[in-house]
Protein backbone atom coordinates (compact mmCIF):
# COMPACT_ATOMS: atom_id res chain seq x y z
CA UNK A 1 0.00 0.00 0.00
CA UNK A 2 0.97 3.80 -0.28
CA UNK A 3 -0.36 7.36 1.18
CA UNK A 4 -0.18 9.35 -2.23
CA UNK A 5 0.20 13.05 -0.83
CA UNK A 6 -0.75 16.17 -3.17
CA UNK A 7 -0.16 19.52 -2.45
CA UNK A 8 -1.80 21.66 -5.33
CA UNK A 9 -3.23 24.93 -6.13
CA UNK A 10 -6.90 25.57 -4.10
CA UNK A 11 -9.14 26.03 -7.18
CA UNK A 12 -8.04 22.59 -8.55
CA UNK A 13 -9.59 20.86 -5.52
CA UNK A 14 -12.80 20.06 -7.32
CA UNK A 15 -11.30 19.23 -10.84
CA UNK A 16 -8.41 16.64 -8.75
CA UNK A 17 -11.38 15.23 -7.21
CA UNK A 18 -13.66 14.13 -9.95
CA UNK A 19 -11.20 12.74 -11.53
CA UNK A 20 -9.92 10.50 -8.77
CA UNK A 21 -13.50 9.45 -8.41
CA UNK A 22 -13.59 9.14 -12.05
CA UNK A 23 -10.70 6.48 -11.60
CA UNK A 24 -12.50 4.62 -8.72
CA UNK A 25 -10.62 6.29 -5.70
CA UNK A 26 -13.15 5.92 -2.87
CA UNK A 27 -12.26 8.27 -0.06
CA UNK A 28 -9.55 11.01 0.04
CA UNK A 29 -8.62 13.76 3.13
CA UNK A 30 -7.99 17.43 2.30
CA UNK A 31 -6.23 20.09 4.81
CA UNK A 32 -5.09 23.48 3.87
CA UNK A 33 -1.98 24.16 3.82
CA UNK A 34 1.17 26.99 3.07
CA UNK A 35 4.17 26.84 1.66
CA UNK A 36 6.59 27.70 -1.28
CA UNK A 37 8.19 26.01 -3.70
CA UNK A 38 10.62 27.61 -6.84
CA UNK A 39 8.02 30.39 -7.02
CA UNK A 40 8.77 31.84 -3.49
CA UNK A 41 5.71 33.44 -2.68
CA UNK A 42 4.30 36.79 -4.34
CA UNK A 43 4.46 40.68 -3.45
CA UNK A 44 1.46 42.78 -2.77
CA UNK A 45 1.18 46.58 -2.24
CA UNK A 46 -0.53 48.61 0.38
CA UNK A 47 -1.06 52.39 0.24
CA UNK A 48 2.26 52.29 -1.93
CA UNK A 49 3.89 49.58 1.20
CA UNK A 50 5.59 46.59 -0.72
CA UNK A 51 5.31 43.37 1.13
CA UNK A 52 6.99 39.97 0.51
CA UNK A 53 4.24 37.08 0.85
CA UNK A 54 6.49 34.21 1.38
CA UNK A 55 3.95 31.22 1.98
CA UNK A 56 1.29 30.97 -0.14
CA UNK A 57 -2.17 29.29 0.37
CA UNK A 58 -2.43 25.32 -1.13
CA UNK A 59 -4.32 22.19 -0.41
CA UNK A 60 -3.08 19.44 0.34
CA UNK A 61 -4.82 16.10 -0.67
CA UNK A 62 -3.79 12.77 0.89
CA UNK A 63 -5.28 8.97 -0.64
CA UNK A 64 -4.43 5.29 0.74
CA UNK A 65 -4.01 3.43 -2.51
CA UNK A 66 -3.17 -0.50 -3.68
CA UNK A 67 0.37 -0.14 -4.40
CA UNK A 68 -0.22 -1.45 -8.39
CA UNK A 69 -2.67 1.71 -8.96
CA UNK A 70 0.26 4.03 -7.26
CA UNK A 71 1.40 5.41 -10.04
CA UNK A 72 -1.74 5.52 -12.57
CA UNK A 73 -3.54 7.41 -9.80
CA UNK A 74 -0.32 10.08 -9.29
CA UNK A 75 -1.02 10.58 -13.29
CA UNK A 76 -4.38 11.42 -12.92
CA UNK A 77 -3.49 14.19 -10.02
CA UNK A 78 -0.80 15.29 -12.29
CA UNK A 79 -2.97 15.86 -15.19
CA UNK A 80 -5.99 17.25 -13.04
CA UNK A 81 -3.76 19.68 -10.86
CA UNK A 82 -1.91 21.33 -14.01
CA UNK A 83 -2.20 24.78 -14.73
CA UNK A 84 1.61 24.75 -16.56
CA UNK A 85 1.94 27.72 -14.62
CA UNK A 86 4.72 28.16 -11.69
CA UNK A 87 3.11 27.35 -8.24
CA UNK A 88 1.10 24.16 -9.25
CA UNK A 89 2.82 21.73 -6.58
CA UNK A 90 3.80 18.71 -6.10
CA UNK A 91 2.91 15.02 -5.74
CA UNK A 92 4.56 12.29 -3.80
CA UNK A 93 4.13 8.64 -2.60
CA UNK A 94 5.41 7.06 0.61
CA UNK A 95 4.99 3.36 1.37
CA UNK A 96 2.51 2.56 4.09
CA UNK A 97 2.75 -0.80 6.92
CA UNK A 98 -0.69 -0.83 8.27
CA UNK A 99 -3.99 0.79 7.46
CA UNK A 100 -6.85 -0.19 9.45
CA UNK A 101 -10.72 0.47 9.22
CA UNK A 102 -11.91 1.78 12.14
CA UNK A 103 -15.81 0.90 12.19
CA UNK A 104 -14.82 -3.16 11.01
CA UNK A 105 -10.95 -3.55 12.12
CA UNK A 106 -10.11 -4.69 8.16
CA UNK A 107 -6.67 -4.66 7.98
CA UNK A 108 -4.28 -4.21 4.76
CA UNK A 109 -5.92 -3.83 1.55
CA UNK A 110 -9.30 -4.36 2.60
CA UNK A 111 -9.24 -1.49 4.62
CA UNK A 112 -8.91 0.92 1.88
CA UNK B 1 -40.83 76.38 22.23
CA UNK B 2 -40.95 77.92 18.73
CA UNK B 3 -39.00 75.76 16.31
CA UNK B 4 -38.91 74.77 13.14
CA UNK B 5 -39.67 71.37 11.61
CA UNK B 6 -38.27 70.52 8.81
CA UNK B 7 -34.82 71.91 10.29
CA UNK B 8 -35.28 69.88 13.36
CA UNK B 9 -36.22 66.72 11.31
CA UNK B 10 -32.90 66.83 9.26
CA UNK B 11 -30.90 67.19 11.97
CA UNK B 12 -32.44 64.33 13.93
CA UNK B 13 -31.83 62.49 11.09
CA UNK B 14 -28.06 63.70 10.41
CA UNK B 15 -27.29 62.81 14.20
CA UNK B 16 -28.02 59.66 13.41
CA UNK B 17 -26.26 59.28 10.39
CA UNK B 18 -22.72 60.79 11.92
CA UNK B 19 -23.26 58.63 15.33
CA UNK B 20 -23.42 55.58 12.75
CA UNK B 21 -20.02 57.31 11.11
CA UNK B 22 -17.68 55.69 14.19
CA UNK B 23 -18.96 52.34 14.27
CA UNK B 24 -18.19 52.66 10.39
CA UNK B 25 -14.97 53.95 11.09
CA UNK B 26 -14.14 51.13 13.52
CA UNK B 27 -14.95 48.57 10.38
CA UNK B 28 -12.34 50.69 8.54
CA UNK B 29 -9.42 50.56 10.94
CA UNK B 30 -10.30 46.86 12.19
CA UNK B 31 -10.19 45.57 8.44
CA UNK B 32 -6.50 47.04 8.13
CA UNK B 33 -5.19 45.65 11.24
CA UNK B 34 -3.88 41.89 11.46
CA UNK B 35 -6.16 39.17 12.59
CA UNK B 36 -4.93 39.28 16.01
CA UNK B 37 -5.72 42.79 17.09
CA UNK B 38 -8.88 43.27 15.15
CA UNK B 39 -11.05 43.46 18.40
CA UNK B 40 -8.98 46.10 19.90
CA UNK B 41 -8.71 47.96 17.15
CA UNK B 42 -12.62 48.10 16.86
CA UNK B 43 -12.78 48.13 20.32
CA UNK B 44 -11.40 51.44 20.92
CA UNK B 45 -14.20 53.26 18.80
CA UNK B 46 -16.81 52.20 20.32
CA UNK B 47 -15.07 52.90 23.65
CA UNK B 48 -14.76 56.50 22.57
CA UNK B 49 -18.47 56.76 22.09
CA UNK B 50 -18.89 55.37 25.28
CA UNK B 51 -17.10 57.74 26.95
CA UNK B 52 -17.39 60.53 25.10
CA UNK B 53 -21.15 60.57 24.71
CA UNK B 54 -21.07 60.75 28.61
CA UNK B 55 -18.57 63.65 29.32
CA UNK B 56 -20.36 65.71 26.53
CA UNK B 57 -23.79 65.68 28.65
CA UNK B 58 -22.09 66.24 31.94
CA UNK B 59 -19.17 68.79 30.75
CA UNK B 60 -18.45 68.46 27.52
CA UNK B 61 -21.05 70.58 25.65
CA UNK B 62 -20.95 73.46 28.36
CA UNK B 63 -17.10 73.93 27.88
CA UNK B 64 -17.35 73.63 23.69
CA UNK B 65 -20.85 75.90 23.49
CA UNK B 66 -21.80 77.87 26.19
CA UNK B 67 -20.54 81.21 27.06
CA UNK B 68 -16.96 81.17 28.73
CA UNK B 69 -17.04 85.04 30.12
CA UNK B 70 -13.45 86.51 30.91
CA UNK B 71 -12.16 83.17 28.97
CA UNK B 72 -14.41 83.31 26.12
CA UNK B 73 -12.48 83.64 23.34
CA UNK B 74 -10.54 79.88 24.08
CA UNK B 75 -13.54 77.65 25.99
CA UNK B 76 -16.55 78.06 27.38
CA UNK B 77 -17.98 78.00 30.68
CA UNK B 78 -20.26 75.49 32.88
CA UNK B 79 -23.40 77.33 32.74
CA UNK B 80 -24.75 74.23 30.44
CA UNK B 81 -23.04 71.48 32.88
CA UNK B 82 -25.28 68.39 32.94
CA UNK B 83 -27.35 70.13 30.06
CA UNK B 84 -29.89 71.27 33.33
CA UNK B 85 -32.07 73.84 31.73
CA UNK B 86 -31.80 73.27 28.29
CA UNK B 87 -35.24 71.00 28.27
CA UNK B 88 -37.06 73.19 26.37
CA UNK B 89 -34.99 75.55 24.82
CA UNK B 90 -34.27 76.42 21.07
CA UNK B 91 -31.23 77.66 19.32
CA UNK B 92 -32.77 80.21 17.75
CA UNK B 93 -35.85 82.17 19.20
CA UNK B 94 -37.46 83.30 15.75
CA UNK B 95 -38.82 80.02 15.20
CA UNK B 96 -36.14 79.24 12.73
CA UNK B 97 -33.91 76.84 15.14
CA UNK B 98 -33.86 73.40 16.30
CA UNK B 99 -33.99 72.07 20.27
CA UNK B 100 -31.49 72.91 21.89
CA UNK B 101 -30.93 69.12 23.24
CA UNK B 102 -30.90 68.22 19.48
CA UNK B 103 -27.88 70.41 18.89
CA UNK B 104 -26.53 69.30 21.43
CA UNK B 105 -26.56 65.12 20.50
CA UNK B 106 -25.82 66.28 16.54
CA UNK B 107 -22.17 68.11 18.38
CA UNK B 108 -21.95 65.09 20.33
CA UNK B 109 -21.29 62.67 17.66
CA UNK B 110 -18.53 65.05 15.76
CA UNK B 111 -16.85 64.91 19.39
CA UNK B 112 -16.86 60.90 19.68
CA UNK B 113 -15.64 60.22 16.37
CA UNK B 114 -12.30 62.57 16.83
CA UNK B 115 -11.46 60.67 19.66
CA UNK B 116 -11.80 57.60 18.02
CA UNK B 117 -9.87 58.81 14.56
CA UNK B 118 -6.50 58.70 16.34
CA UNK B 119 -6.60 55.14 17.58
CA UNK B 120 -5.30 54.38 14.25
CA UNK B 121 -2.13 55.37 14.78
CA UNK B 122 -1.81 52.99 17.58
CA UNK B 123 -2.88 50.18 16.50
CA UNK B 124 -1.84 46.51 17.77
CA UNK B 125 0.08 48.17 20.52
CA UNK B 126 -1.55 50.09 22.95
CA UNK B 127 -2.83 49.62 27.01
CA UNK B 128 -6.82 49.43 26.61
CA UNK B 129 -6.98 51.19 30.21
CA UNK B 130 -4.67 53.88 28.65
CA UNK B 131 -6.38 54.29 25.98
CA UNK B 132 -9.58 54.56 27.93
CA UNK B 133 -7.81 57.17 30.57
CA UNK B 134 -6.51 58.80 26.95
CA UNK B 135 -10.23 59.34 25.89
CA UNK B 136 -11.46 61.10 28.53
CA UNK B 137 -8.36 63.45 29.07
CA UNK B 138 -8.09 64.42 25.44
CA UNK B 139 -11.61 65.23 24.33
CA UNK B 140 -11.91 67.93 27.91
CA UNK B 141 -8.31 69.60 27.14
CA UNK B 142 -7.39 69.17 23.60
CA UNK B 143 -10.89 69.07 21.91
CA UNK B 144 -13.07 71.05 24.01
CA UNK B 145 -11.28 73.83 23.61
CA UNK B 146 -10.54 73.84 19.92
CA UNK B 147 -14.23 72.98 19.22
CA UNK B 148 -15.05 76.46 21.01
CA UNK B 149 -12.42 78.64 19.02
CA UNK B 150 -14.03 77.60 15.83
CA UNK B 151 -17.88 76.99 16.44
CA UNK B 152 -18.08 78.21 20.34
CA UNK B 153 -19.65 82.03 20.86
CA UNK B 154 -16.71 84.82 20.58
CA UNK B 155 -14.35 81.64 19.72
CA UNK B 156 -11.12 83.34 18.81
CA UNK B 157 -10.85 81.61 15.47
CA UNK B 158 -14.99 82.04 14.55
CA UNK B 159 -13.99 86.16 15.56
CA UNK B 160 -10.98 86.23 13.18
CA UNK B 161 -13.38 85.01 10.64
CA UNK B 162 -11.26 81.50 9.28
CA UNK B 163 -13.89 78.88 7.95
CA UNK B 164 -14.42 75.46 8.51
CA UNK B 165 -17.90 74.54 7.48
CA UNK B 166 -17.95 70.95 9.23
CA UNK B 167 -14.46 70.36 11.33
CA UNK B 168 -11.45 70.55 9.20
CA UNK B 169 -9.59 71.84 11.43
CA UNK B 170 -11.68 70.40 15.18
CA UNK B 171 -12.17 67.02 14.13
CA UNK B 172 -9.74 66.39 10.89
CA UNK B 173 -6.23 68.24 11.17
CA UNK B 174 -7.03 68.13 15.36
CA UNK B 175 -6.99 63.97 15.35
CA UNK B 176 -4.43 63.82 12.53
CA UNK B 177 -2.03 66.21 14.53
CA UNK B 178 -2.77 63.85 18.14
CA UNK B 179 -2.26 60.89 16.26
CA UNK B 180 1.02 61.95 15.10
CA UNK B 181 2.24 62.71 19.10
CA UNK B 182 0.24 59.59 20.04
CA UNK B 183 2.39 57.53 17.45
CA UNK B 184 5.66 59.17 18.76
CA UNK B 185 5.09 58.85 22.41
CA UNK B 186 4.25 55.06 22.32
CA UNK B 187 6.92 54.26 19.20
CA UNK B 188 7.04 51.62 16.80
CA UNK B 189 5.01 48.61 16.57
CA UNK B 190 8.12 45.46 17.50
CA UNK B 191 8.91 44.56 13.44
CA UNK B 192 7.62 47.48 11.99
CA UNK B 193 8.59 48.50 9.11
CA UNK B 194 10.37 44.99 8.43
CA UNK B 195 7.43 42.61 9.23
CA UNK B 196 4.68 42.35 7.16
CA UNK B 197 1.16 43.89 8.59
CA UNK B 198 -1.08 43.91 6.03
CA UNK B 199 -4.47 44.50 6.23
CA UNK B 200 -6.30 41.49 7.16
CA UNK B 201 -9.87 41.64 6.28
CA UNK B 202 -10.08 44.47 2.98
CA UNK B 203 -13.94 43.71 2.46
CA UNK B 204 -14.04 45.35 5.85
CA UNK B 205 -12.20 48.38 4.63
CA UNK B 206 -14.32 48.71 2.01
CA UNK B 207 -17.51 48.39 4.35
CA UNK B 208 -16.42 51.04 6.71
CA UNK B 209 -15.39 53.66 4.13
CA UNK B 210 -18.76 52.80 2.47
CA UNK B 211 -20.45 53.95 6.01
CA UNK B 212 -18.37 56.88 6.72
CA UNK B 213 -19.60 58.25 3.31
CA UNK B 214 -22.98 57.42 4.14
CA UNK B 215 -23.04 59.12 7.69
CA UNK B 216 -20.87 62.12 6.43
CA UNK B 217 -23.83 63.61 4.42
CA UNK B 218 -24.93 63.72 7.93
CA UNK B 219 -21.83 65.09 9.12
CA UNK B 220 -21.30 68.12 6.10
CA UNK B 221 -25.02 67.96 5.63
CA UNK B 222 -26.21 68.14 9.17
CA UNK B 223 -23.83 71.24 9.54
CA UNK B 224 -25.98 73.83 7.79
CA UNK B 225 -28.23 73.00 11.02
CA UNK B 226 -31.23 73.82 8.56
CA UNK B 227 -32.26 71.65 5.67
CA UNK B 228 -31.86 74.31 2.97
CA UNK B 229 -29.84 75.36 0.13
CA UNK B 230 -26.79 75.47 2.15
CA UNK B 231 -27.02 71.94 3.46
CA UNK B 232 -27.92 71.24 -0.17
CA UNK B 233 -24.68 72.46 -2.02
CA UNK B 234 -22.95 70.76 0.98
CA UNK B 235 -24.02 67.38 0.39
CA UNK B 236 -23.50 67.52 -3.53
CA UNK B 237 -20.11 68.65 -2.74
CA UNK B 238 -19.80 65.56 0.16
CA UNK B 239 -20.72 63.24 -2.70
CA UNK B 240 -18.52 64.98 -6.11
CA UNK B 241 -14.98 65.84 -4.28
CA UNK B 242 -15.47 62.28 -2.41
CA UNK B 243 -15.71 60.84 -6.30
CA UNK B 244 -13.03 62.69 -7.62
CA UNK B 245 -10.27 61.73 -4.58
CA UNK B 246 -10.94 58.12 -5.04
CA UNK B 247 -10.74 58.15 -8.13
CA UNK B 248 -7.23 59.83 -8.08
CA UNK B 249 -5.71 58.04 -5.67
CA UNK B 250 -6.22 54.95 -7.61
CA UNK B 251 -5.04 56.72 -10.79
CA UNK B 252 -1.40 57.42 -8.45
CA UNK B 253 -1.01 54.26 -7.60
CA UNK B 254 -1.97 52.10 -10.76
CA UNK B 255 0.75 54.57 -12.38
CA UNK B 256 3.51 54.18 -9.12
CA UNK B 257 2.56 50.66 -7.90
CA UNK B 258 1.12 49.32 -11.42
CA UNK B 259 -2.53 48.16 -10.15
CA UNK B 260 -5.39 50.21 -8.63
CA UNK B 261 -5.96 48.43 -5.42
CA UNK B 262 -9.22 48.19 -2.91
CA UNK B 263 -7.37 49.63 -0.56
CA UNK B 264 -6.81 52.31 -2.34
CA UNK B 265 -9.94 53.60 -3.18
CA UNK B 266 -11.27 53.17 0.10
CA UNK B 267 -8.79 55.46 1.39
CA UNK B 268 -9.15 57.99 -1.19
CA UNK B 269 -13.05 58.27 -0.24
CA UNK B 270 -11.56 59.18 3.39
CA UNK B 271 -9.33 61.44 2.12
CA UNK B 272 -11.92 63.08 -0.06
CA UNK B 273 -14.49 63.23 2.81
CA UNK B 274 -11.82 65.09 5.13
CA UNK B 275 -10.54 67.63 2.73
CA UNK B 276 -14.15 68.79 1.62
CA UNK B 277 -15.51 69.11 5.33
CA UNK B 278 -14.43 72.22 5.88
CA UNK B 279 -15.26 73.49 2.45
CA UNK B 280 -18.66 71.58 2.26
CA UNK B 281 -20.71 74.96 2.12
CA UNK B 282 -18.31 77.29 0.70
CA UNK B 283 -16.90 75.88 -2.61
CA UNK B 284 -18.88 75.07 -5.83
CA UNK B 285 -19.47 71.30 -6.71
CA UNK B 286 -16.73 72.00 -9.84
CA UNK B 287 -14.58 73.47 -6.96
CA UNK B 288 -15.17 70.55 -4.62
CA UNK B 289 -13.82 68.15 -7.81
CA UNK B 290 -11.00 70.09 -8.07
CA UNK B 291 -10.70 69.53 -4.26
CA UNK B 292 -11.23 66.41 -4.16
CA UNK B 293 -8.37 65.19 -7.25
CA UNK B 294 -5.66 67.31 -5.34
CA UNK B 295 -6.65 65.84 -1.65
CA UNK B 296 -6.70 61.98 -3.51
CA UNK B 297 -3.02 62.39 -5.16
CA UNK B 298 -1.52 64.18 -2.43
CA UNK B 299 -2.42 62.03 0.45
CA UNK B 300 -1.63 58.89 -1.66
CA UNK B 301 1.81 60.05 -1.65
CA UNK B 302 1.53 61.24 1.99
CA UNK B 303 0.63 58.19 3.40
CA UNK B 304 4.38 57.23 2.45
CA UNK B 305 6.29 59.62 4.78
CA UNK B 306 6.19 57.54 7.60
CA UNK B 307 8.53 54.74 6.55
CA UNK B 308 11.04 57.75 5.20
CA UNK B 309 10.38 59.69 8.32
CA UNK B 310 10.00 56.72 11.17
CA UNK B 311 6.99 56.99 12.60
CA UNK B 312 4.65 54.32 12.72
CA UNK B 313 1.23 55.93 12.09
CA UNK B 314 -0.35 52.40 11.84
CA UNK B 315 -3.30 53.07 9.99
CA UNK B 316 -2.48 56.40 8.31
CA UNK B 317 -4.12 58.71 10.38
CA UNK B 318 -1.53 61.34 9.80
CA UNK B 319 -1.23 60.94 6.23
CA UNK B 320 -5.11 60.79 5.34
CA UNK B 321 -6.85 63.52 7.87
CA UNK B 322 -3.65 65.79 8.78
CA UNK B 323 -2.77 65.92 5.52
CA UNK B 324 -6.42 65.76 3.61
CA UNK B 325 -7.61 68.45 6.33
CA UNK B 326 -4.85 70.67 5.77
CA UNK B 327 -5.46 70.76 2.03
CA UNK B 328 -9.35 71.14 2.32
CA UNK B 329 -8.55 74.04 5.29
CA UNK B 330 -6.31 76.16 2.73
CA UNK B 331 -7.90 75.62 -0.76
CA UNK B 332 -10.88 77.57 0.75
CA UNK B 333 -8.72 80.48 0.97
CA UNK B 334 -8.52 79.61 -3.16
CA UNK B 335 -11.87 78.54 -4.15
CA UNK B 336 -14.23 79.44 -1.63
CA UNK B 337 -17.21 81.65 -3.32
CA UNK B 338 -19.96 83.28 -1.45
CA UNK B 339 -21.78 82.61 -4.53
CA UNK B 340 -23.13 79.39 -3.48
CA UNK B 341 -23.13 80.66 0.32
CA UNK B 342 -23.73 84.46 1.24
CA UNK B 343 -22.23 83.32 4.84
CA UNK B 344 -19.40 82.07 3.66
CA UNK B 345 -16.46 84.21 1.71
CA UNK B 346 -14.31 84.49 -1.42
CA UNK B 347 -11.20 83.26 -1.64
CA UNK B 348 -8.45 84.03 -4.08
CA UNK B 349 -9.80 83.02 -7.29
CA UNK B 350 -13.10 83.89 -6.39
CA UNK B 351 -11.72 88.02 -6.53
CA UNK B 352 -11.59 87.98 -2.46
CA UNK B 353 -7.89 88.67 -2.03
CA UNK B 354 -5.42 86.85 0.12
CA UNK B 355 -7.28 87.46 3.57
CA UNK B 356 -8.79 84.51 3.78
CA UNK B 357 -6.05 81.97 2.64
CA UNK B 358 -3.97 84.23 5.90
CA UNK B 359 -7.13 83.32 8.04
CA UNK B 360 -7.28 79.42 7.26
CA UNK B 361 -3.54 79.38 7.99
CA UNK B 362 -4.00 80.94 11.09
CA UNK B 363 -6.98 78.20 11.72
CA UNK B 364 -4.59 75.74 11.08
CA UNK B 365 -1.59 76.82 12.37
CA UNK B 366 -3.21 77.49 15.89
CA UNK B 367 -5.26 73.82 15.81
CA UNK B 368 -1.60 71.77 15.08
CA UNK B 369 0.34 73.85 17.55
CA UNK B 370 -2.05 72.96 20.30
CA UNK B 371 -3.10 69.72 19.67
CA UNK B 372 0.44 68.44 18.99
CA UNK B 373 1.90 70.07 22.32
CA UNK B 374 -1.03 69.12 24.39
CA UNK B 375 -1.49 65.80 23.06
CA UNK B 376 2.46 64.88 23.53
CA UNK B 377 2.30 65.84 27.52
CA UNK B 378 -1.10 64.04 27.88
CA UNK B 379 0.06 60.81 26.09
CA UNK B 380 3.59 61.24 28.21
CA UNK B 381 1.99 61.59 31.44
CA UNK B 382 -0.03 59.11 31.07
CA UNK B 383 2.61 56.89 30.06
CA UNK B 384 4.74 57.61 33.00
CA UNK B 385 1.81 57.02 35.25
CA UNK B 386 0.22 53.61 34.05
CA UNK B 387 2.31 52.99 31.03
CA UNK B 388 0.28 53.44 27.64
CA UNK B 389 2.27 49.96 25.96
CA UNK B 390 1.51 46.55 26.49
CA UNK B 391 4.25 43.87 27.39
CA UNK B 392 6.10 42.58 24.57
CA UNK B 393 4.66 39.68 24.66
CA UNK B 394 1.41 40.86 24.83
CA UNK B 395 1.91 42.73 21.72
CA UNK B 396 3.67 39.80 19.98
CA UNK B 397 0.88 37.31 20.43
CA UNK B 398 -1.87 39.86 19.61
CA UNK B 399 -3.56 42.08 22.15
CA UNK B 400 -7.10 40.58 21.59
CA UNK B 401 -6.60 37.93 23.52
CA UNK B 402 -4.27 39.99 25.97
CA UNK B 403 -6.57 42.76 26.46
CA UNK B 404 -9.97 41.45 25.69
CA UNK B 405 -9.64 37.77 26.10
CA UNK B 406 -11.27 36.80 22.89
CA UNK B 407 -10.31 36.14 19.45
CA UNK B 408 -12.15 37.57 16.15
CA UNK B 409 -12.01 34.28 14.27
CA UNK B 410 -11.78 30.88 15.32
CA UNK B 411 -9.28 29.20 13.32
CA UNK B 412 -8.92 25.99 15.48
CA UNK B 413 -10.99 23.93 12.56
CA UNK B 414 -11.34 24.09 8.88
CA UNK B 415 -15.40 23.83 9.92
CA UNK B 416 -15.63 26.34 12.79
CA UNK B 417 -18.30 24.94 14.86
CA UNK B 418 -18.73 21.92 12.68
CA UNK B 419 -18.21 19.16 15.39
CA UNK B 420 -13.82 19.80 15.90
CA UNK B 421 -14.24 22.00 18.79
CA UNK B 422 -11.60 24.11 19.82
CA UNK B 423 -11.74 23.76 23.46
CA UNK B 424 -13.99 23.18 26.14
CA UNK B 425 -16.19 24.98 28.43
CA UNK B 426 -14.14 25.85 31.06
CA UNK B 427 -16.90 27.41 33.44
CA UNK B 428 -21.10 28.25 32.78
CA UNK B 429 -23.04 30.98 34.13
CA UNK B 430 -26.29 29.65 33.36
CA UNK B 431 -28.26 28.18 35.69
CA UNK B 432 -29.05 25.64 33.53
CA UNK B 433 -26.06 24.13 33.12
CA UNK B 434 -25.57 24.95 36.81
CA UNK B 435 -28.44 22.58 37.49
CA UNK B 436 -26.75 19.75 35.38
CA UNK B 437 -23.72 20.05 37.07
CA UNK B 438 -25.48 19.67 40.23
CA UNK B 439 -27.10 17.05 39.31
CA UNK B 440 -24.44 15.18 38.52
Amino acid sequence: MKLITAVIKPFKLDEVKAALETFGVKGLTVSEASGYGRQKGHTEVYRGAEYKVDLVPKLRIEVLVDTEDADDIIDVIVKAARTEKIGDGKVWATPVDAVVRVRTGETGPDAL
Amino acid sequence: MNIDSGNTAWILASTALVLLMTPGLAFFYGGMTRAKSVLNMMMMSFVSIAVVGMVWVVYGYSLAFSDGGALGSFIGGLGDWGLVGLEKTATADDGSGIPSLVFVTFQATFAIITVALISGAIADRAKFGAWVLFTLVWVTLVYLPIAHWVWGPEGWLLELGALDFAGGTVVHINAGVAALALALVLGKRRGWPKDPMRPHNLPFVLLGAGLLWFGWFGFNGGSALAANEVAAVALINTLVATCAAAFAWIIVEKLRDGASTTLGIASGVVAGLVAITPAAAFVTPLGAIALGLIAGAVCAFAVSLKYKLGYDDSLDVVGVHMVGGIIGALLIGFIATTAVNDAGADGLLAGGGIGLLGKQAAGVGATILYSFVATFIIAKIIDLVMGFRVDAEDEISGIDSAAHAETAYDFGSVHAGAGASTGSLASTTTTEQKKVEAEA
